[in-house]
């Protein structure tokens, strides 16, 4: 039915397609596809399943890494349009259509013989039997022969709820084991590195970790010693698997084998609820995942974004998280050291703000804050004729991920105004402004400015000292008036990384006590100052400032999505 | 126990690298020598061989540990390879294995080799050392003794002990 088709001229589409038939429907799938480095090789069947909505199931198998074809889960039964070998023409039915050749064993054609579909090519005419009955029998052979030596601990097993193993067995595997013989006993808590634990009972050797860290992280630590069913992962005697990138392996693990040291035994998995989120880490802006439970956070997970991390996050950036978590968090507005509210802080602010001469007004707001933030620093700061800054934050970069600014929004601080592009020229003014009495009003969000350029003694000359911020400093003890802040996942608001991705991030938890996003205040302060015309939700913050930024011009908060856009710096 | 290979193994080693399109070939050369050499391919025979060849040592480790004639540990002065294929089990090996893994003060219930602590003896099993017809038999040293019978092996056990030094 589908001759005249393959026979087509190309199309005049860069990529060939050509059409397959998988569980009988036909689709069209482009002749060659992206590999794990991007580079066009021909489509696998295993990504034509996936184009026409049949998902094959999988453990070796991984996009964005090199294809290892060892687990053999993902074999399925198989046609090719029958040739007649002396003329070289398809051989057709009575009715036109071509005559299929099932994929057989040769010597026992009565058997169907499978192909790994995460391996083999896709060819004109094909059809792929991805439910077919041999392709389910397969299937469950491999799962059960994948669960000989499995020791079915899903009970205190930190995978189950993620496990493939768990969802496979579900899918193809039979309730009751067939194996009497005894399992073979493998190492248990491996301690593999320094944040990685490892149970080799629970490995299916899929080398997912291997080819990982050998062929993304560039440290080749891990591989496959004894042999037989005796196989193991392990390092070398004596070497640590401590790069920064080892906790991917946790992710990529299809079973519970390889447990995070941070997160194993914490929580289980369906409890949590999932928040797509930034890390604030560096720059570089990796899309995350915030794992949170009641008002705590229990784990950042990398979320897939090839405009920035691809599927991986640094263990650096990963684990920073439980600062949200201290004890000595802001949680009291503060005015003047004596507890107080938002109404009255804010109006304090408000009135300070408006009776200060030009010129004696200063902001140093943190490249943490969110753009919306900044903006309206921004904003205000110029109604007011003040001097802005951010503090910059360096430190050493790598080749994967890691970027040497560790600010999250640098490029928001650049792009609304709060800095120039070498960040933290003006402070050195500031602190001459507040030595000299000019500047007798300074606003702090989210640094400690005693070790950004202007020291304790400096702030003890000032007027007035306003300062947000979410953990205690000298800065905040120096505060006139103190506004407790949210960490970022505690509000919503956007972030540009160092190549100019606007992102977007969404609140996982509520913050502590009286502490509100820093947007909200800044925000009635600016509206009373008349810097902003009023918004009532980040929505309307963020496509207010869209429109007033250059940089963001066109942007709105819906057209973000959980992606982000990238914007010209 | 300090780990030096003579300078003239090592010329020898790094010639034998120059016949392999890809240094990683000669990986398996390099234990064979390095085990010739010392005995037992120890973790520094690993990591030099790794340095010599550009690799990591997790790459030299899976093939120790894959090939059993492969050894970690150094061998006792007496290296008693019981034969467990077919016609020496039959002709029945296991009793003998397990004879001289009694008397040497050794744990039957073990796989692989098991060397006494003094470093007198090393015991394993071992597949088919191609005497069939004078099952069972047992190697000692490059030494065969054909129709092993429990008193054999009390007389290997009896001369190795009388044995001193280091092989």
């Amino acid at each position: 039915m589908s001759n005249a088709v393959t026979n087509a001229p190309a199309a005049p589409s860069p990529v060939e397609k050509i059409r397959v038939k998988v569980d009988g429907r036909e689709i069209e799938v482009p002749k060659t596809m992206p590999d794990w480095q991007g580079k066009p090789q021909p489509t696998t069947m295993l990504q034509a399943c996936k184009l026409a909505g049949v998902e094959v199931p999988h453990y070796c198998y991984h996009p964005k890494l090199p294809v290892a074809g060892n687990c053999r889960m993902c074999l399925v039964e198989f046609s090719t349009p029958m040739m007649d070998p002396a003329t070289r023409k398809p051989v057709v039915n009575e009715d036109g259509s071509p005559k299929m050749a099932r994929s057989v064993l040769p010597y026992e054609p009565q058997t169907p013989r499978g192909a790994i579909a995460c391996a083999t090519p896709i060819s004109p005419g094909m059809e792929i039997h991805a439910s077919s009955p041999a392709t389910k029998q397969m299937r469950e052979a491999v799962l059960e022969s994948l669960l000989i030596n499995h020791p079915l601990d899903c009970p205190i097993c930190d995978q189950a709820g993620e496990c493939k193993l768990q969802e496979y067995s579900v899918q193809h595997g039979q309730a009751a084991s067939r194996f009497v013989e005894a399992k073979v006993h493998k190492p248990k808590a491996v301690d593999l590195g320094p944040r990685i634990m490892l149970d080799d009972e629970r490995c299916v050797l899929c080398t997912r970790c291997i080819r990982f860290t050998r062929d993304i992280a560039g440290d080749d630590a891990l591989g496959i010693v004894n042999r037989g069913s005796y196989n193991t992962i392990a390092s070398a005697p004596g070497r640590s698997f401590d790069n920064n990138y080892t906790l991917n392996t946790v992710d990529l693990c299809p079973v519970g084998a390889l447990t995070s040291k941070d997160f194993r035994f914490k929580m289980r998995v369906w409890f949590l609820k999932e928040t797509p989120s930034v890390c604030t880490s560096c720059s570089t802006g990796c899309n995350i995942t915030v794992g949170s439970r009641e008002g705590v956070v229990h784990r950042y997970e990398p979320r897939e974004n090839d405009a920035v991390n691809g599927p991986w996050m640094c263990d650096s950036g990963r684990l920073n998280y439980r600062w949200i978590q201290r004890p000595d968090r802001l949680d009291t507005v503060k005015l003047r050291g004596a507890p107080s509210d938002w109404a009255a802080a804010t109006s304090a602010v408000v009135s300070l703000l408006r009776g200060a001469p030009k010129g004696s007004v200063a902001f140093v707001a943190s490249a943490r804050q969110t753009t919306e933030e900044l903006w309206l620093v921004s904003r205000i700061a110029r109604q007011l004729g003040a001097l802005t800054d951010s503090v910059p934050r360096e430190g050493e970069a790598d080749r994967l991920l890691v970027s040497a600014d560790k600010n999250p929004n640098s490029q928001g601080s650049r792009l609304t105004g709060v800095s120039f592009t070498e960040m933290g020229v003006t402070i050195p003014e500031i602190a001459r402004g507040i030595e000299a009495g000019r500047i007798r009003t300074l606003v702090v969000l989210g640094e400690d400015v005693t070790k950004g350029g202007i020291d304790a003694a400096l702030l003890a000359r000032l007027e007035n000292l306003v300062v947000a911020d979410i953990l205690p400093s000298p800065t905040s003890e120096a505060a006139h008036v103190l506004l407790p802040g949210c960490a970022h996942a505690e509000k919503r608001g956007t972030f540009v990384n160092g190549k100019g991705r606007v992102q977007r991030f969404q609140k996982a938890i509520e913050p502590r006590g009286e502490a509100r996003a820093e947007w909200e205040w800044l925000q009635e302060v600016a509206v009373a100052l008349g810097a902003v015309e009023p918004s009532r939700s980040i929505e309307g913050l963020f496509n207010r400032m869209a429109a007033d930024v250059p940089a963001l011009a066109g942007l709105e908060w819906a057209r973000l999505g959980d992606q982000g856009v990238s914007v010209p710096v | 126990m300090s780990f030096k290979v003579p300078p003239q193994l090592e010329a020898q080693l790094d010639e034998l690298a120059t016949h392999y399109p890809q240094k990683r070939s000669a990986s398996l050369m390099f234990l064979h020598a390095l085990q010739e050499h010392f005995g037992h391919v120890s973790r520094e025979a690993v990591e030099w061989t790794a340095g010599k060849l550009g690799l990591q040592p997790i790459n030299v480790h899976e093939l120790v540990t894959f090939y059993p004639m492969f050894r970690r540990e150094p061998l006792g002065r007496t290296h008693v390879k019981v034969c467990r294929t077919l016609s020496c089990a039959l002709a029945g090996s296991a009793s003998l294995r397990r004879h001289f893994i009694e008397k040497l003060g050794l744990n039957p219930s073990l796989h692989g080799p098991q060397t006494t602590p003094d470093g007198a003896f090393t015991v394993e099993f071992v597949e088919c050392l191609a005497s069939c017809g004078t099952a069972p038999v047992v190697m000692v040293n490059d030494d065969l003794v054909e129709k092993c019978t429990t008193s054999d092996c009390d007389r290997v056990v009896a001369s190795g002990r009388g044995k001193g030094g280091t092989r």
